[in-house]
Protein backbone atom coordinates (compact mmCIF):
# COMPACT_ATOMS: atom_id res chain seq x y z
CA UNK A 1 0.00 0.00 0.00
CA UNK A 2 1.37 3.38 -0.95
CA UNK A 3 2.19 5.58 2.00
CA UNK A 4 3.43 8.78 0.40
CA UNK A 5 4.66 10.38 3.59
CA UNK A 6 5.67 7.18 5.33
CA UNK A 7 4.17 5.67 8.41
CA UNK A 8 3.03 7.48 11.53
CA UNK A 9 2.14 6.57 15.08
CA UNK A 10 -1.40 7.82 15.76
CA UNK A 11 -1.51 6.86 19.45
CA UNK A 12 1.69 8.79 20.11
CA UNK A 13 0.43 11.79 18.15
CA UNK A 14 -2.78 11.77 20.17
CA UNK A 15 -0.82 11.34 23.40
CA UNK A 16 1.21 14.46 22.57
CA UNK A 17 -1.90 16.43 21.75
CA UNK A 18 -3.57 15.31 24.97
CA UNK A 19 -0.55 16.45 26.94
CA UNK A 20 -0.80 19.87 25.29
CA UNK A 21 -4.52 20.08 25.97
CA UNK A 22 -3.93 19.10 29.59
CA UNK A 23 -1.27 21.76 29.97
CA UNK A 24 -3.53 24.42 28.48
CA UNK A 25 -6.51 23.35 30.63
CA UNK A 26 -5.48 22.58 34.21
CA UNK A 27 -9.00 21.32 34.92
CA UNK A 28 -8.83 18.54 32.35
CA UNK A 29 -8.90 15.03 33.82
CA UNK A 30 -8.12 11.66 32.30
CA UNK A 31 -9.55 8.26 33.16
CA UNK A 32 -7.91 5.21 31.61
CA UNK A 33 -9.52 1.79 31.38
CA UNK A 34 -6.69 0.03 29.63
CA UNK A 35 -3.50 1.00 31.45
CA UNK A 36 -1.53 -2.09 30.52
CA UNK A 37 -1.45 -1.78 26.73
CA UNK A 38 -0.22 1.02 24.51
CA UNK A 39 -2.68 3.81 25.11
CA UNK A 40 -3.00 7.47 24.20
CA UNK A 41 -3.03 8.76 27.80
CA UNK A 42 0.36 7.59 29.03
CA UNK A 43 2.20 10.89 28.46
CA UNK A 44 -0.52 12.79 30.29
CA UNK A 45 -0.49 10.29 33.16
CA UNK A 46 3.25 10.64 33.53
CA UNK A 47 3.18 14.44 33.53
CA UNK A 48 -0.01 14.95 35.55
CA UNK A 49 -0.46 11.87 37.74
CA UNK A 50 -2.75 13.76 40.12
CA UNK A 51 -5.18 14.36 37.25
CA UNK A 52 -5.13 10.84 35.80
CA UNK A 53 -7.08 7.91 37.22
CA UNK A 54 -6.52 4.27 36.45
CA UNK A 55 -9.91 2.54 36.37
CA UNK A 56 -8.84 -0.53 34.47
CA UNK A 57 -11.30 -3.24 33.48
CA UNK A 58 -14.34 -1.40 34.86
CA UNK A 59 -15.25 0.70 31.87
CA UNK A 60 -19.01 1.00 32.53
CA UNK A 61 -18.35 2.42 36.00
CA UNK A 62 -15.46 4.44 34.59
CA UNK A 63 -17.84 6.04 32.12
CA UNK A 64 -20.40 6.93 34.82
CA UNK A 65 -17.58 8.32 36.94
CA UNK A 66 -16.29 10.37 34.00
CA UNK A 67 -19.79 11.78 33.56
CA UNK A 68 -19.91 12.70 37.26
CA UNK A 69 -16.56 14.44 36.97
CA UNK A 70 -17.82 16.40 33.98
CA UNK A 71 -21.29 17.35 35.35
CA UNK A 72 -20.14 20.76 36.49
CA UNK A 73 -18.23 21.80 33.43
CA UNK A 74 -14.93 19.99 33.58
CA UNK A 75 -13.46 18.37 30.44
CA UNK A 76 -12.81 14.66 30.94
CA UNK A 77 -11.01 12.29 28.60
CA UNK A 78 -11.89 8.60 28.96
CA UNK A 79 -9.73 6.09 27.15
CA UNK A 80 -9.99 2.36 26.61
CA UNK A 81 -10.62 -0.35 24.06
CA UNK A 82 -13.40 0.45 21.61
CA UNK A 83 -15.14 -2.80 22.49
CA UNK A 84 -15.17 -1.83 26.18
CA UNK A 85 -16.38 1.72 25.54
CA UNK A 86 -18.85 1.59 22.66
CA UNK A 87 -19.80 -2.00 23.36
CA UNK A 88 -19.62 -2.79 27.03
CA UNK A 89 -20.44 0.73 28.23
CA UNK A 90 -23.14 1.65 25.74
CA UNK A 91 -25.88 2.07 28.35
CA UNK A 92 -23.62 4.22 30.52
CA UNK A 93 -22.54 6.37 27.57
CA UNK A 94 -26.17 6.76 26.70
CA UNK A 95 -27.52 7.89 30.04
CA UNK A 96 -24.67 9.14 32.21
CA UNK A 97 -22.76 10.87 29.42
CA UNK A 98 -25.07 11.77 26.53
CA UNK A 99 -28.37 12.25 28.38
CA UNK A 100 -26.55 14.41 30.92
CA UNK A 101 -24.72 16.19 28.11
CA UNK A 102 -21.49 15.60 30.00
CA UNK A 103 -18.29 16.87 28.40
CA UNK A 104 -16.58 13.50 28.08
CA UNK A 105 -14.23 12.71 25.19
CA UNK A 106 -13.79 9.03 24.45
CA UNK A 107 -10.53 7.76 23.01
CA UNK A 108 -11.27 4.33 21.57
CA UNK A 109 -8.34 2.09 20.74
CA UNK A 110 -8.22 -1.20 18.82
CA UNK A 111 -11.48 -0.44 17.02
CA UNK A 112 -12.68 -2.32 13.98
CA UNK A 113 -10.50 -5.34 13.26
CA UNK A 114 -7.37 -3.89 14.89
CA UNK A 115 -7.43 -6.39 17.73
CA UNK A 116 -6.45 -8.88 15.03
CA UNK A 117 -5.23 -12.10 16.60
CA UNK A 118 -7.29 -11.54 19.75
CA UNK A 119 -10.31 -12.37 17.64
CA UNK A 120 -13.97 -11.50 17.37
CA UNK A 121 -14.79 -10.87 21.01
CA UNK A 122 -12.15 -8.13 21.28
CA UNK A 123 -12.72 -6.62 17.84
CA UNK A 124 -15.73 -4.38 17.31
CA UNK A 125 -17.12 -3.42 13.94
CA UNK A 126 -20.38 -1.92 15.24
CA UNK A 127 -18.99 0.98 17.24
CA UNK A 128 -19.53 3.81 14.76
CA UNK A 129 -23.17 2.85 14.24
CA UNK A 130 -23.78 2.62 17.98
CA UNK A 131 -22.11 5.92 18.77
CA UNK A 132 -23.60 7.80 15.83
CA UNK A 133 -27.10 6.94 17.00
CA UNK A 134 -26.61 8.55 20.39
CA UNK A 135 -28.21 12.01 20.57
CA UNK A 136 -25.56 14.70 20.92
CA UNK A 137 -22.57 12.41 20.36
CA UNK A 138 -19.89 13.61 17.93
CA UNK A 139 -18.14 10.76 16.09
CA UNK A 140 -14.78 10.98 14.33
CA UNK A 141 -12.68 8.20 12.82
CA UNK A 142 -9.41 9.52 11.39
CA UNK A 143 -7.05 7.37 9.36
CA UNK A 144 -3.57 8.54 10.31
CA UNK A 145 -1.44 10.26 12.93
CA UNK A 146 -1.86 13.90 11.83
CA UNK A 147 -5.61 13.54 11.39
CA UNK A 148 -5.94 11.81 14.75
CA UNK A 149 -4.12 14.61 16.47
CA UNK A 150 -6.19 17.24 14.69
CA UNK A 151 -9.37 15.31 15.45
CA UNK A 152 -8.62 15.28 19.17
CA UNK A 153 -7.92 19.00 19.08
CA UNK A 154 -11.22 19.58 17.25
CA UNK A 155 -13.40 17.54 19.59
CA UNK A 156 -11.67 18.98 22.65
CA UNK A 157 -12.89 22.39 21.54
CA UNK A 158 -16.51 21.19 21.74
CA UNK A 159 -18.55 21.25 24.92
CA UNK A 160 -20.18 17.83 24.83
CA UNK A 161 -19.53 14.14 24.32
CA UNK A 162 -17.43 12.83 21.45
CA UNK A 163 -16.13 9.46 20.32
CA UNK A 164 -12.71 9.31 18.68
CA UNK A 165 -12.13 6.00 16.91
CA UNK A 166 -8.36 5.78 16.76
CA UNK A 167 -6.33 4.06 14.08
CA UNK A 168 -3.81 1.37 15.01
CA UNK A 169 -0.39 1.95 16.52
CA UNK A 170 1.08 2.29 13.04
CA UNK A 171 -0.76 3.86 10.16
CA UNK A 172 0.38 5.18 6.79
CA UNK A 173 0.33 8.95 6.75
CA UNK A 174 -1.99 10.03 4.00
CA UNK A 175 -1.36 13.74 3.55
CA UNK A 176 -3.81 16.23 2.12
CA UNK A 177 -5.62 19.07 3.83
CA UNK A 178 -5.81 18.96 7.61
CA UNK A 179 -8.74 17.24 9.33
CA UNK A 180 -11.66 19.54 10.05
CA UNK A 181 -14.75 18.62 11.99
CA UNK A 182 -17.83 18.46 9.78
CA UNK A 183 -15.84 18.53 6.55
CA UNK A 184 -14.98 15.71 4.18
CA UNK A 185 -11.41 15.94 2.89
CA UNK A 186 -10.93 15.54 -0.83
CA UNK A 187 -7.74 13.52 -1.13
CA UNK A 188 -7.91 13.03 -4.86
CA UNK A 189 -9.91 14.90 -7.50
CA UNK A 190 -11.98 13.05 -10.03
CA UNK A 191 -15.25 13.23 -11.94
CA UNK A 192 -15.92 9.63 -13.02
CA UNK A 193 -16.76 8.12 -9.65
CA UNK A 194 -16.41 8.89 -5.94
CA UNK A 195 -14.80 6.66 -3.35
CA UNK A 196 -15.93 7.44 0.18
CA UNK A 197 -13.97 5.95 3.08
CA UNK A 198 -12.60 6.47 6.57
CA UNK A 199 -9.98 4.91 8.80
CA UNK A 200 -8.10 1.84 7.66
CA UNK A 201 -9.96 1.70 4.35
CA UNK A 202 -8.77 5.11 3.26
CA UNK A 203 -5.35 3.89 2.03
CA UNK A 204 -7.12 1.11 0.17
CA UNK A 205 -9.55 3.56 -1.40
CA UNK A 206 -6.56 5.59 -2.60
CA UNK A 207 -5.00 2.42 -4.03
CA UNK A 208 -8.22 1.67 -5.91
CA UNK A 209 -8.21 5.22 -7.29
CA UNK A 210 -4.60 4.82 -8.39
CA UNK A 211 -5.39 1.60 -10.24
CA UNK A 212 -8.37 3.22 -11.93
CA UNK A 213 -6.18 6.13 -12.96
CA UNK A 214 -3.96 3.71 -14.88
CA UNK A 215 -6.93 2.76 -17.05
CA UNK A 216 -8.06 6.32 -17.57
CA UNK A 217 -10.72 6.56 -14.86
CA UNK A 218 -10.46 9.44 -12.40
CA UNK A 219 -12.03 8.61 -9.06
CA UNK A 220 -12.57 11.29 -6.45
CA UNK A 221 -11.54 10.13 -2.98
CA UNK A 222 -13.24 11.62 0.07
CA UNK A 223 -12.15 11.06 3.66
CA UNK A 224 -15.22 11.06 5.89
CA UNK A 225 -13.27 10.94 9.14
CA UNK A 226 -15.87 13.37 10.47
CA UNK A 227 -18.82 11.00 10.57
CA UNK A 228 -21.00 13.11 12.84
CA UNK A 229 -21.27 15.94 12.01
CA UNK A 230 -21.48 14.65 8.47
CA UNK A 231 -20.53 16.72 5.43
CA UNK A 232 -23.73 16.32 3.47
CA UNK A 233 -22.74 19.10 1.11
CA UNK A 234 -19.52 17.43 -0.06
CA UNK A 235 -21.34 14.16 -0.55
CA UNK A 236 -24.19 15.62 -2.58
CA UNK A 237 -21.69 17.59 -4.64
CA UNK A 238 -19.80 14.36 -5.33
CA UNK A 239 -23.04 12.61 -6.31
CA UNK A 240 -23.90 15.41 -8.71
CA UNK A 241 -20.43 15.73 -10.21
CA UNK A 242 -19.40 12.06 -10.43
CA UNK A 243 -22.72 10.21 -10.65
CA UNK A 244 -21.72 7.11 -8.66
CA UNK A 245 -20.37 6.37 -5.20
CA UNK A 246 -18.51 3.46 -3.67
CA UNK A 247 -18.16 3.36 0.11
CA UNK A 248 -15.37 1.44 1.85
CA UNK A 249 -15.21 0.98 5.62
CA UNK A 250 -13.65 -1.19 8.28
CA UNK A 251 -17.04 -1.39 9.99
CA UNK A 252 -20.15 -3.49 9.67
CA UNK A 253 -22.01 -2.64 6.52
CA UNK A 254 -25.23 -2.95 8.55
CA UNK A 255 -24.91 0.35 10.41
CA UNK A 256 -21.93 2.10 8.91
CA UNK A 257 -21.01 4.95 6.63
CA UNK A 258 -22.35 3.16 3.55
CA UNK A 259 -25.95 3.31 4.70
CA UNK A 260 -25.55 6.92 5.67
CA UNK A 261 -24.17 7.75 2.22
CA UNK A 262 -26.97 5.84 0.50
CA UNK A 263 -29.65 7.53 2.58
CA UNK A 264 -28.18 10.98 2.09
CA UNK A 265 -27.84 10.65 -1.65
CA UNK A 266 -31.31 9.10 -1.98
CA UNK A 267 -32.83 12.10 -0.29
CA UNK A 268 -30.81 14.73 -2.08
CA UNK A 269 -29.43 13.50 -5.37
CA UNK A 270 -30.01 9.80 -6.06
CA UNK A 271 -27.10 8.07 -7.79
CA UNK A 272 -25.97 4.43 -7.78
CA UNK A 273 -24.22 3.60 -4.49
CA UNK A 274 -22.34 0.41 -3.67
CA UNK A 275 -21.19 -0.38 -0.15
CA UNK A 276 -18.15 -2.33 0.94
CA UNK A 277 -17.97 -3.11 4.63
CA UNK A 278 -17.68 -6.00 7.01
CA UNK A 279 -20.66 -8.27 6.30
CA UNK A 280 -23.15 -9.48 8.91
CA UNK A 281 -20.66 -11.42 11.01
CA UNK A 282 -18.31 -11.19 13.98
CA UNK A 283 -14.59 -10.91 13.34
CA UNK A 284 -12.08 -13.68 13.96
CA UNK A 285 -8.37 -14.09 14.58
CA UNK A 286 -5.96 -12.90 11.91
CA UNK A 287 -3.83 -9.96 10.88
CA UNK A 288 -6.12 -6.94 10.41
CA UNK A 289 -5.08 -6.51 6.77
CA UNK A 290 -5.64 -10.20 6.14
CA UNK A 291 -9.10 -9.96 7.73
CA UNK A 292 -9.98 -6.96 5.56
CA UNK A 293 -9.17 -9.05 2.49
CA UNK A 294 -11.16 -11.95 3.87
CA UNK A 295 -14.25 -9.80 4.36
CA UNK A 296 -14.16 -8.47 0.82
CA UNK A 297 -12.43 -5.21 1.67
CA UNK A 298 -9.48 -5.75 -0.68
CA UNK A 299 -8.27 -3.37 -3.37
CA UNK A 300 -9.25 -5.99 -5.98
CA UNK A 301 -12.79 -6.16 -4.69
CA UNK A 302 -12.93 -2.37 -4.60
CA UNK A 303 -11.92 -2.30 -8.24
CA UNK A 304 -14.63 -4.81 -9.16
CA UNK A 305 -17.27 -2.77 -7.40
CA UNK A 306 -16.02 0.43 -9.00
CA UNK A 307 -16.16 -1.26 -12.36
CA UNK A 308 -19.78 -2.31 -11.82
CA UNK A 309 -20.68 1.26 -10.99
CA UNK A 310 -18.87 2.59 -14.04
CA UNK A 311 -20.60 0.05 -16.26
CA UNK A 312 -23.98 1.08 -14.89
CA UNK A 313 -23.11 4.67 -15.70
CA UNK A 314 -21.89 3.75 -19.19
CA UNK A 315 -18.47 5.12 -18.28
CA UNK A 316 -16.33 2.04 -18.87
CA UNK A 317 -13.64 3.02 -21.34
CA UNK B 1 -25.03 19.53 62.46
CA UNK B 2 -23.75 21.11 65.60
CA UNK B 3 -27.00 20.92 67.52
CA UNK B 4 -29.32 17.92 67.52
CA UNK B 5 -32.80 18.75 66.31
CA UNK B 6 -35.42 19.67 68.82
CA UNK B 7 -38.70 17.85 69.32
CA UNK B 8 -40.41 20.70 67.53
CA UNK B 9 -38.09 20.31 64.59
CA UNK B 10 -38.82 16.60 64.33
CA UNK B 11 -42.53 17.32 64.51
CA UNK B 12 -42.07 19.75 61.64
CA UNK B 13 -40.12 17.20 59.57
CA UNK B 14 -42.80 14.58 60.24
CA UNK B 15 -45.45 17.01 59.05
CA UNK B 16 -43.41 17.69 55.91
CA UNK B 17 -43.07 13.96 55.24
CA UNK B 18 -46.81 13.51 55.61
CA UNK B 19 -47.46 16.34 53.18
CA UNK B 20 -44.97 14.94 50.66
CA UNK B 21 -46.68 11.53 50.81
CA UNK B 22 -50.02 13.08 49.95
CA UNK B 23 -48.40 15.07 47.18
CA UNK B 24 -46.83 11.92 45.73
CA UNK B 25 -50.16 10.06 45.77
CA UNK B 26 -51.85 12.96 43.97
CA UNK B 27 -49.03 13.22 41.42
CA UNK B 28 -48.96 9.54 40.55
CA UNK B 29 -52.74 9.43 40.33
CA UNK B 30 -52.82 12.46 38.04
CA UNK B 31 -50.00 11.13 35.89
CA UNK B 32 -51.48 7.66 35.66
CA UNK B 33 -48.12 6.15 36.54
CA UNK B 34 -44.92 6.72 38.41
CA UNK B 35 -43.77 4.04 40.85
CA UNK B 36 -45.82 5.01 43.87
CA UNK B 37 -44.50 2.37 46.26
CA UNK B 38 -40.85 3.14 45.54
CA UNK B 39 -41.50 6.86 45.93
CA UNK B 40 -43.29 6.51 49.26
CA UNK B 41 -40.52 4.35 50.73
CA UNK B 42 -38.00 7.15 50.20
CA UNK B 43 -40.02 10.00 51.68
CA UNK B 44 -38.33 10.21 55.11
CA UNK B 45 -34.86 9.80 53.58
CA UNK B 46 -35.49 12.69 51.20
CA UNK B 47 -37.23 14.77 53.87
CA UNK B 48 -34.29 14.42 56.26
CA UNK B 49 -31.81 15.29 53.52
CA UNK B 50 -33.61 18.10 51.75
CA UNK B 51 -35.26 19.75 54.76
CA UNK B 52 -32.48 19.41 57.29
CA UNK B 53 -29.19 17.68 56.52
CA UNK B 54 -28.05 19.14 53.23
CA UNK B 55 -26.79 22.66 52.73
CA UNK B 56 -29.12 23.84 49.98
CA UNK B 57 -30.31 27.19 48.72
CA UNK B 58 -33.41 26.98 46.53
CA UNK B 59 -32.99 30.65 45.57
CA UNK B 60 -29.56 29.80 44.16
CA UNK B 61 -29.68 26.17 43.03
CA UNK B 62 -26.24 26.41 41.41
CA UNK B 63 -24.41 27.82 44.44
CA UNK B 64 -20.93 26.25 44.29
CA UNK B 65 -20.82 25.35 47.99
CA UNK B 66 -24.16 23.55 48.04
CA UNK B 67 -24.35 19.90 48.96
CA UNK B 68 -25.18 17.59 46.06
CA UNK B 69 -27.99 15.05 46.11
CA UNK B 70 -28.33 12.41 43.41
CA UNK B 71 -31.30 10.07 43.14
CA UNK B 72 -29.86 6.93 41.62
CA UNK B 73 -33.23 5.19 42.04
CA UNK B 74 -34.56 7.53 39.40
CA UNK B 75 -37.99 5.93 39.34
CA UNK B 76 -38.73 7.57 42.72
CA UNK B 77 -38.67 10.96 40.99
CA UNK B 78 -42.15 11.84 42.28
CA UNK B 79 -40.87 11.95 45.87
CA UNK B 80 -37.86 14.04 44.88
CA UNK B 81 -40.03 16.50 42.94
CA UNK B 82 -42.47 16.84 45.81
CA UNK B 83 -39.64 17.52 48.24
CA UNK B 84 -37.89 20.04 45.96
CA UNK B 85 -41.11 21.90 45.23
CA UNK B 86 -42.02 22.13 48.92
CA UNK B 87 -38.48 23.27 49.67
CA UNK B 88 -39.02 26.13 47.24
CA UNK B 89 -37.18 25.07 44.08
CA UNK B 90 -40.23 25.45 41.88
CA UNK B 91 -43.98 26.04 42.36
CA UNK B 92 -45.89 23.18 43.97
CA UNK B 93 -48.62 23.67 41.32
CA UNK B 94 -46.16 22.30 38.79
CA UNK B 95 -46.15 18.93 40.54
CA UNK B 96 -49.30 17.91 38.71
CA UNK B 97 -47.44 18.18 35.40
CA UNK B 98 -45.45 15.09 36.41
CA UNK B 99 -44.78 12.87 33.36
CA UNK B 100 -46.58 15.24 30.98
CA UNK B 101 -45.23 15.92 27.49
CA UNK B 102 -43.37 19.20 27.28
CA UNK B 103 -43.06 19.45 31.06
CA UNK B 104 -40.00 19.73 33.27
CA UNK B 105 -41.01 16.89 35.57
CA UNK B 106 -39.88 13.94 33.50
CA UNK B 107 -40.60 10.38 34.63
CA UNK B 108 -36.95 10.27 35.70
CA UNK B 109 -35.43 13.53 36.93
CA UNK B 110 -33.59 15.54 34.26
CA UNK B 111 -30.85 17.94 35.33
CA UNK B 112 -31.09 19.94 32.12
CA UNK B 113 -34.79 20.65 32.69
CA UNK B 114 -35.28 21.32 36.37
CA UNK B 115 -33.34 23.26 39.02
CA UNK B 116 -32.18 21.21 41.98
CA UNK B 117 -31.50 18.08 39.95
CA UNK B 118 -27.77 17.32 40.04
CA UNK B 119 -27.74 14.39 37.63
CA UNK B 120 -30.19 12.79 35.24
CA UNK B 121 -30.73 9.21 36.30
CA UNK B 122 -33.03 6.32 35.52
CA UNK B 123 -30.84 3.44 34.45
CA UNK B 124 -30.29 1.61 37.73
CA UNK B 125 -26.78 1.51 39.11
CA UNK B 126 -25.45 4.46 37.13
CA UNK B 127 -26.08 7.09 39.80
CA UNK B 128 -23.41 5.68 42.07
CA UNK B 129 -20.63 6.20 39.55
CA UNK B 130 -21.84 9.70 38.77
CA UNK B 131 -21.86 10.48 42.49
CA UNK B 132 -18.32 9.13 42.87
CA UNK B 133 -17.18 11.22 39.89
CA UNK B 134 -18.95 14.31 41.19
CA UNK B 135 -17.47 13.81 44.68
CA UNK B 136 -14.00 13.52 43.17
CA UNK B 137 -14.64 16.63 41.09
CA UNK B 138 -15.65 18.58 44.19
CA UNK B 139 -12.58 17.43 46.12
CA UNK B 140 -10.28 18.41 43.26
CA UNK B 141 -11.91 21.84 43.32
CA UNK B 142 -11.06 22.10 46.99
CA UNK B 143 -14.65 22.20 48.13
CA UNK B 144 -15.92 20.75 51.38
CA UNK B 145 -19.51 20.06 50.42
CA UNK B 146 -21.17 16.67 50.73
CA UNK B 147 -22.33 14.40 47.93
CA UNK B 148 -25.18 12.07 48.82
CA UNK B 149 -26.58 9.43 46.49
CA UNK B 150 -29.77 7.51 47.16
CA UNK B 151 -30.00 3.98 45.77
CA UNK B 152 -32.89 1.59 45.64
CA UNK B 153 -32.58 -1.91 46.98
CA UNK B 154 -32.65 -3.36 43.48
CA UNK B 155 -29.41 -1.49 42.84
CA UNK B 156 -27.84 -3.62 45.53
CA UNK B 157 -27.91 -6.29 42.84
CA UNK B 158 -26.27 -4.21 40.13
CA UNK B 159 -22.63 -5.06 39.44
CA UNK B 160 -22.13 -1.62 38.00
CA UNK B 161 -22.94 -0.07 41.38
CA UNK B 162 -20.30 -2.24 43.02
CA UNK B 163 -17.62 -1.21 40.54
CA UNK B 164 -18.36 2.40 41.37
CA UNK B 165 -18.56 1.77 45.13
CA UNK B 166 -15.12 0.20 44.95
CA UNK B 167 -13.74 3.26 43.15
CA UNK B 168 -15.32 5.55 45.75
CA UNK B 169 -13.62 3.65 48.57
CA UNK B 170 -10.26 3.54 46.80
CA UNK B 171 -10.43 7.29 46.25
CA UNK B 172 -11.20 7.74 49.99
CA UNK B 173 -14.09 10.10 49.28
CA UNK B 174 -15.15 10.81 52.85
CA UNK B 175 -17.59 13.52 51.79
CA UNK B 176 -19.58 10.89 49.89
CA UNK B 177 -22.54 9.17 51.51
CA UNK B 178 -24.36 6.29 49.86
CA UNK B 179 -27.90 5.74 51.10
CA UNK B 180 -29.68 2.53 50.23
CA UNK B 181 -33.47 2.73 50.42
CA UNK B 182 -33.89 -0.90 51.30
CA UNK B 183 -37.49 -1.95 51.16
CA UNK B 184 -38.24 -5.12 53.03
CA UNK B 185 -39.25 -6.73 49.79
CA UNK B 186 -38.35 -6.37 46.19
CA UNK B 187 -41.63 -5.94 44.39
CA UNK B 188 -43.34 -8.20 46.88
CA UNK B 189 -40.99 -11.14 46.65
CA UNK B 190 -39.38 -12.00 49.94
CA UNK B 191 -35.72 -11.87 49.07
CA UNK B 192 -33.08 -14.25 50.35
CA UNK B 193 -31.01 -12.71 53.07
CA UNK B 194 -28.69 -10.32 51.29
CA UNK B 195 -25.68 -9.24 53.36
CA UNK B 196 -25.76 -5.71 51.94
CA UNK B 197 -24.35 -4.03 55.06
CA UNK B 198 -21.52 -6.58 55.24
CA UNK B 199 -20.71 -5.95 51.60
CA UNK B 200 -20.65 -2.18 52.04
CA UNK B 201 -18.36 -2.60 55.07
CA UNK B 202 -16.24 -4.95 53.01
CA UNK B 203 -15.79 -2.23 50.42
CA UNK B 204 -14.56 0.02 53.22
CA UNK B 205 -17.62 2.18 53.82
CA UNK B 206 -18.45 3.39 57.31
CA UNK B 207 -21.81 1.68 57.30
CA UNK B 208 -24.86 2.24 59.47
CA UNK B 209 -28.16 0.42 59.51
CA UNK B 210 -31.22 2.52 60.35
CA UNK B 211 -34.99 2.49 60.20
CA UNK B 212 -35.60 4.47 57.03
CA UNK B 213 -38.87 5.90 58.30
CA UNK B 214 -37.49 7.09 61.64
CA UNK B 215 -36.58 10.73 61.09
CA UNK B 216 -34.51 11.19 64.29
CA UNK B 217 -32.57 8.00 63.50
CA UNK B 218 -31.99 9.12 59.91
CA UNK B 219 -30.78 12.54 61.03
CA UNK B 220 -28.40 10.98 63.54
CA UNK B 221 -27.08 8.65 60.86
CA UNK B 222 -26.52 11.51 58.40
CA UNK B 223 -24.77 13.54 61.12
CA UNK B 224 -22.51 10.58 61.91
CA UNK B 225 -21.80 10.06 58.21
CA UNK B 226 -20.75 13.68 57.97
CA UNK B 227 -18.14 13.16 60.68
CA UNK B 228 -16.57 10.19 58.90
CA UNK B 229 -13.02 10.81 57.70
CA UNK B 230 -10.73 8.88 55.40
CA UNK B 231 -13.45 6.78 53.82
CA UNK B 232 -16.93 7.16 52.40
CA UNK B 233 -20.00 6.32 54.42
CA UNK B 234 -23.06 4.23 53.74
CA UNK B 235 -26.49 4.18 55.33
CA UNK B 236 -28.70 1.19 54.81
CA UNK B 237 -32.18 2.50 55.50
CA UNK B 238 -34.71 -0.25 56.01
CA UNK B 239 -37.97 0.89 54.50
CA UNK B 240 -41.38 -0.37 53.50
CA UNK B 241 -42.53 -0.17 49.91
CA UNK B 242 -45.63 2.00 49.76
CA UNK B 243 -45.07 3.22 53.31
CA UNK B 244 -47.97 5.10 54.85
CA UNK B 245 -50.76 3.68 52.70
CA UNK B 246 -52.02 0.39 54.11
CA UNK B 247 -53.18 -1.24 50.90
CA UNK B 248 -49.96 -0.25 49.12
CA UNK B 249 -47.85 -1.74 51.90
CA UNK B 250 -49.81 -4.95 51.64
CA UNK B 251 -49.90 -5.07 47.87
CA UNK B 252 -46.33 -4.35 47.07
CA UNK B 253 -46.64 -6.19 43.77
CA UNK B 254 -48.81 -3.37 42.43
CA UNK B 255 -45.49 -1.92 41.40
CA UNK B 256 -45.86 1.00 39.04
CA UNK B 257 -49.63 0.85 38.67
CA UNK B 258 -51.10 4.20 39.53
CA UNK B 259 -53.92 4.37 42.08
CA UNK B 260 -57.38 4.95 40.66
CA UNK B 261 -59.66 7.65 42.02
CA UNK B 262 -61.08 5.55 44.81
CA UNK B 263 -57.67 4.30 45.89
CA UNK B 264 -56.32 7.84 45.79
CA UNK B 265 -59.08 9.06 48.08
CA UNK B 266 -58.51 6.16 50.47
CA UNK B 267 -54.77 6.83 50.47
CA UNK B 268 -55.18 10.54 51.11
CA UNK B 269 -57.65 9.78 53.88
CA UNK B 270 -55.16 7.45 55.55
CA UNK B 271 -52.48 10.09 55.22
CA UNK B 272 -54.59 12.61 57.06
CA UNK B 273 -57.05 14.09 54.65
CA UNK B 274 -56.96 15.63 51.22
CA UNK B 275 -55.85 19.04 52.43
Amino acid sequence: MAAPDGTGRPLEAVAEELLELGTADPGLLVVEGNPARPNPTRLFQRRYPERAFDLGAMEPAMVTLAAGLALEGRAVVASSLAVALAGRSYAELRQSVCYNRANVKLLATRAGLQAGGDGGTVQIVEDVGLMRGLPGMTVVAPADAPSSRAALRAIAALDGPAYLRLPGELAPTIGGAPFRLGEARELRPGADLTLVAFGAMLPRALAVAEELHHVGVEARVLDFASIKPFDEKALVKAARETGAILTLEEHTVLTGLGGLVAATTSENYPVPVRRLGVPDLFGESGEPSELLDRYGLSVERGLEEAWELLKARGKVP
Amino acid sequence: MATPPTEAEYAHLAAVARELRKEVVRMVHAAGGGDLGDSLSAVEILTALIFRELRLDPSNPAAPERDRLLLSKGHAAAALYAALAHRGYFPTEELLTFRRAGGRLQGRADRLKLPGIEASTGSLGQGVGMAVGLALDQRLRGRSNRVVVVLGDAEGRAGLAYEALLAGAQLELDHLTVVVDRSETLKGEPGRADPLEARLRGFGYATQLVDGHDLPALCRAFDAAKQTTGRPSAIVARTVLGKGVSFLEREAERGGRAPDREETERALHELGGAA
